[in-house]
C-alpha cells in the first residue's frame, strides 16, 4: 500500500472542487465528514443551551431567563443533542468507516446518502428557527406529551415537520447502511468476521427502520389532533393522552439503543486495539447486541410506571427491563475480559473507552434502579432521571464518540493529533462531567423535580456544584475543537496502521485513504484480524 | 462483492418495512382500544343487554357499595351531580341511578361524558345496559337534564372488592357532528 502524502493530488483521484464537492457529494468519505462536522456544530449549539440551563440553576430563584424560555431551552437542548449531535455523529462514522471496514468502494446508495445528509440542515433550520418566532420555541419537553404540547404556539407545526424530516433522514441513512453491509462485503468478509462496529450499526439501522416510522405516526396524530379535529389523544373526543405515551415510548426506548449501540461498537473496536488482544467473546457480543435490540421493543412502559398501569403490566415491564441488564452485562464482561492480561497502553481513545466502560455502567446501574417499579414512583421525573440518562448519553455515547474521533482522526487526516492535549481534554472532560452529573443523583433522591427553572433552597449547594462542573465541562470541549483543527491542518504523519494493535481492512489503506478506495475488492482472510 | 440486484431487493424490502411500521403506529390506536376493552382498563366497563337481565341470579347475601362521582372538565360551564352519593347493591341485580346535568350559561353547548371505574380490577364486572357516556348531549341555555345509568354488578366480582367508584367527566364536545362510540 503506497502512502501518498497528498492523496488529493493523485491523478486517479478525480473529485469535484469547491462548494459543489460538498453540495452534490456522493462520496461516502465526504458525506461522513459533513455528518461529523454538522454533529459537532450541533453539539455546541445544544451545549450552549445546556450552559443557559445550568446558569439559571446556579442559584435558586429566577436570574437570567424567563421560565417559558427556560422550558424551551430544556426541550430544544434534548432534541438538538439527540437528533442533531449523537445520531448524525453515529451516521457520519458509519459512512466513513463501514465501506472501508468491509472492503466496499462506497455506500450502496450514494445519491440517497447525499439527500439524507442535506435534509438535516433544513430540519434544524425549522426547529431552531422557532426560537426566534412569536411565542418562542417548543417548551413542552422533547417527549412532546399531549395535552401540554398542543398548547405550543406557532412553533408547533415547525416542531412536527422537523421531526418528520429528521425521521426521513435517519431512515434513509439506515436503509443505506443495511443495503451496503448485506450486498457489498469483500470476498471472505463473512457476517461473523464483520468488525463489531459494523455489526452494531446494522442492528441500530434495523432499530431505526422499525421505530422512527412509529414516531412519525405519533407526531402526525398530534398534528391532526391540533389542526384537523381528530381525537387520538383528546379525552373530550374519546381519545386518551396516555396512548401517546405508549406510542411515543414504543419508539423512544429503541431510540435510546439507537444512541447507545454504535457506541458499544466503537468501544469494541478500540479496547482490543489498545489491549493488543482480540475481542473476547466476539459471537456473544453480536448476540448480546441483537438481544438488547429485540428486548428494547418490549420494555417501553418502564418510562410510564406512574401513569396508572395495572399491576400486572408494571410487573411485566419491570421484569423485561431487568432482563436487558443480562446482555448488557455480557458486553461489559467481554470488554473487561478483553483487557485481562492484555499489553495495554493508554492513548486518548483508550482513556475515553475505559471511562466509557466505567461511567456507562454507572448509568446502567441507575437505570436498573429506575426500572424497579416501586422505587420508580419516587425517582420518576426527578433529577435522578436526568443524572441517569446523562451518564449513559454523555459519559456513555458522547465519550465513545470522542474516543472514536481520536481513534480514527489519524486515519481520516493522515496526521497524528496532539496526544498531550488530547489527554488533558480527556481528564478535564471526565472530571467535570462527573462534577456536573454526579450531584444530580442526590438532588433527584432528595426530590428535586426535572424541567423547572427554580427550586427550593435545600437543593442550592448541589446545584451550584453541578453548574460549576457544567461550565468547566463546556469550556473544556473548546479544547477538543482546537485539537481537531490542529490535527486537520498538520502534525506528525500517521502510518497506514496508525496504532500498533489495530486490525482490520481500514488499516490496510493509506492515511488518509485515497478518495476512492477498494475499487477492486480486497481478499479478506482470517489472518487479517489475528494477533 | 457488489451485488446490484441485491441492493435493489434490500432497499425495496426495507422501504416496505418502513411503510409497514408507519402503519403499525396507527394500528396501535385500535389495538389499544381492544386491549383496554378486554382488560377493562381506562374505564372500559362490561356490557349487558336488557334481554339477558331476566337470566341473572341475584346474590342476596352479598353487598357491594358503589360510589358515584362526577366531574366537569375546565372549559365547560356545566354542573354535574350524581343524584345519590352511593348505593349498596346485590350482585346480579339491576339498578338504575340518575345524574343531573345543568347548563350554567346563556349558550347552547354540546358536551360528552367519559366514564372511569376504580379499582381497575372491578371495571369489567360493572356491567351497564344503559349509559349516557360517549354520546353528544345538547343543553340549551340554562337547561337541566336527568341522565340515566342502568347497571348490574356481576356476581363473579372478586371477593375482596367491597366497594367501587363509577366516575363521569363531562368534556365540551369537539364538533357538533362528531359521534364517538
Amino acid at each position: 500500500m503506497s502512502t501518498i502524502a497528498h492523496a488529493n493530488h493523485d491523478h486517479h483521484d478525480h473529485k469535484p472542487t469547491g462548494i459543489k464537492r460538498w453540495l452534490f457529494s456522493t462520496n461516502h468519505k465526504d458525506i461522513g465528514t459533513m455528518y461529523l462536522v454538522f454533529s459537532l456544530i450541533m453539539f455546541f449549539i445544544g451545549g450552549s443551551m445546556a450552559m443557559i440551563i445550568r446558569a439559571e440553576l446556579f442559584q435558586p430563584g429566577l436570574q437570567f431567563v424567563d421560565p417559558q424560555f427556560y422550558n424551551s431551552m430544556v426541550t430544544v437542548h434534548a432534541l438538538v443533542m439527540i437528533f442533531g449531535a449523537v445520531m448524525p455523529a453515529g451516521v457520519g462514522l458509519a459512512n466513513w468507516m463501514i465501506p472501508i471496514m468491509i472492503g466496499a468502494p462506497d455506500m450502496a446508495l450514494p445519491r440517497m446518502n447525499n439527500m439524507s445528509f442535506w435534509i438535516m440542515p433544513f430540519a434544524f433550520a425549522l426547529l431552531l428557527g422557532t426560537l426566534f418566532i412569536e411565542g418562542g420555541g417548543p417548551a413542552g419537553g422533547w417527549t412532546m406529551y399531549p395535552p401540554l404540547v398542543l398548547q405550543t404556539g406557532k412553533a408547533f407545526p415547525f416542531l412536527i415537520f422537523a421531526v418528520h424530516f429528521l425521521g426521513i433522514s435517519s431512515i434513509m441513512g439506515a436503509i443505506n447502511i443495511i443495503a451496503t453491509v448485506f450486498n457489498m462485503r469483500a470476498p471472505g468478509m463473512t457476517l461473523m468476521r464483520l468488525p463489531l462496529f459494523v455489526w452494531t450499526w446494522v442492528i441500530t439501522a434495523f432499530l431505526l427502520i422499525a421505530s422512527m416510522p412509529v414516531l412519525a405516526g405519533a407526531v402526525t396524530m398530534l398534528l391532526t389532533d391540533k389542526y384537523f379535529g381528530t381525537s387520538f389523544f383528546n379525552a373530550a373526543g374519546g381519545g386518551d393522552p396516555v396512548l401517546f405515551q405508549h406510542i411515543f415510548w414504543f419508539f423512544g426506548h429503541p431510540e435510546v439503543y439507537i444512541l447507545a449501540l454504535p457506541a458499544f461498537g466503537i468501544i469494541s473496536q478500540i479496547i482490543p486495539t489498545f489491549a493488543r488482544k482480540p475481542l473476547f467473546g466476539y459471537a456473544s457480543m453480536v448476540y448480546a447486541t441483537a438481544s438488547i435490540a429485540i428486548l428494547s421493543f418490549f420494555v417501553w412502559a418502564h418510562h410510564m410506571f406512574t401513569v396508572g398501569l395495572p399491576i400486572n403490566g408494571e410487573l411485566f415491564f419491570m421484569y423485561a427491563t431487568m432482563l436487558i441488564a443480562v446482555p448488557t452485562g455480557v458486553k461489559v464482561f467481554n470488554w473487561v475480559a478483553t483487557m485481562w492480561k492484555g499489553a495495554m497502553t493508554f492513548e486518548a481513545p483508550m482513556l475515553f473507552a475505559l471511562a466509557f466502560v466505567i461511567l456507562f455502567t454507572i448509568g446502567g446501574f441507575s437505570g436498573l434502579m429506575l426500572g424497579i417499579t416501586p422505587v420508580d414512583f419516587q425517582y420518576h421525573d426527578t433529577y435522578f432521571v436526568v443524572a441517569h440518562f446523562h451518564y449513559v448519553l454523555l459519559t456513555g455515547a458522547v465519550f465513545a464518540l470522542m474516543a472514536s474521533v481520536y481513534y480514527w482522526l489519524p486515519k481520516w487526516t493522515g496526521n497524528m493529533y496532539d496526544e498531550k492535549l488530547a489527554k488533558i481534554h480527556f481528564w478535564l472532560s471526565t472530571i467535570f462531567a462527573n462534577v456536573l452529573f454526579f450531584p444530580q443523583h442526590f438532588l433527584g433522591l432528595a426530590g428535586m423535580p426535572r424541567r423547572i427553572p427554580d427550586y427550593s433552597i435545600q437543593f442550592a449547594d448541589f446545584n451550584m456544584v453541578s453548574s460549576l462542573g457544567g461550565f468547566a465541562y463546556g469550556i473544556s470541549q473548546l479544547l477538543f475543537i482546537y485539537i481537531v483543527i490542529k490535527c486537520v491542518l498538520g502534525g506528525k504523519k500517521a502510518t497506514a496502521q496508525v496504532w500498533e494493535g489495530a486490525r482490520g481492512l481500514e488499516w490496510t489503506l493509506s492515511s488518509p485513504p485515497p478518495y476512492h478506495s477498494f475499487t477492486k475488492p480486497p481478499k479478506v482472510t482470517k489472518a487479517l484480524m489475528d494477533y | 462483492m457488489i451485488n446490484l440486484s441485491g441492493i435493489k431487493r434490500t432497499t425495496v424490502y426495507l422501504t416496505l418495512l418502513t411503510v409497514l411500521m408507519f402503519g403499525f403506529g396507527y394500528a396501535l390506536v385500535p389495538l389499544y382500544d381492544v386491549f383496554c376493552e378486554v382488560t377493562g382498563l381506562n374505564g372500559k366497563t362490561g356490557r349487558i343487554y336488557n334481554a339477558e337481565a331476566s337470566k341473572l341470579v341475584v346474590d342476596a347475601d352479598r353487598f357491594v357499595t358503589i360510589h358515584f362521582d362526577s366531574n366537569i372538565n375546565g372549559n365547560l360551564a356545566w354542573k354535574l351531580k350524581a343524584d345519590q352519593k352511593f348505593l349498596k347493591v346485590n350482585p346480579g341485580k339491576f339498578y338504575e341511578v340518575t345524574y343531573t346535568v345543568e347548563n350554567m350559561i346563556n349558550e347552547e353547548i354540546i358536551g360528552q361524558a367519559i366514564p372511569s371505574v376504580t379499582p381497575q380490577i372491578a371495571s369489567l364486572y360493572l356491567k351497564k345496559s344503559e349509559c349516557f357516556c360517549f354520546r353528544n348531549q345538547v343543553l340549551k341555555p340554562g337547561e337541566k337534564k336527568n341522565l340515566t345509568v342502568r347497571f348490574e354488578v356481576d356476581k363473579d366480582i372478586p371477593k375482596n372488592v367491597e366497594s367501587l367508584t363509577l366516575s363521569y367527566t363531562f368534556f365540551r364536545a369537539l364538533r357538533e357532528d362528531k359521534k364517538v362510540s
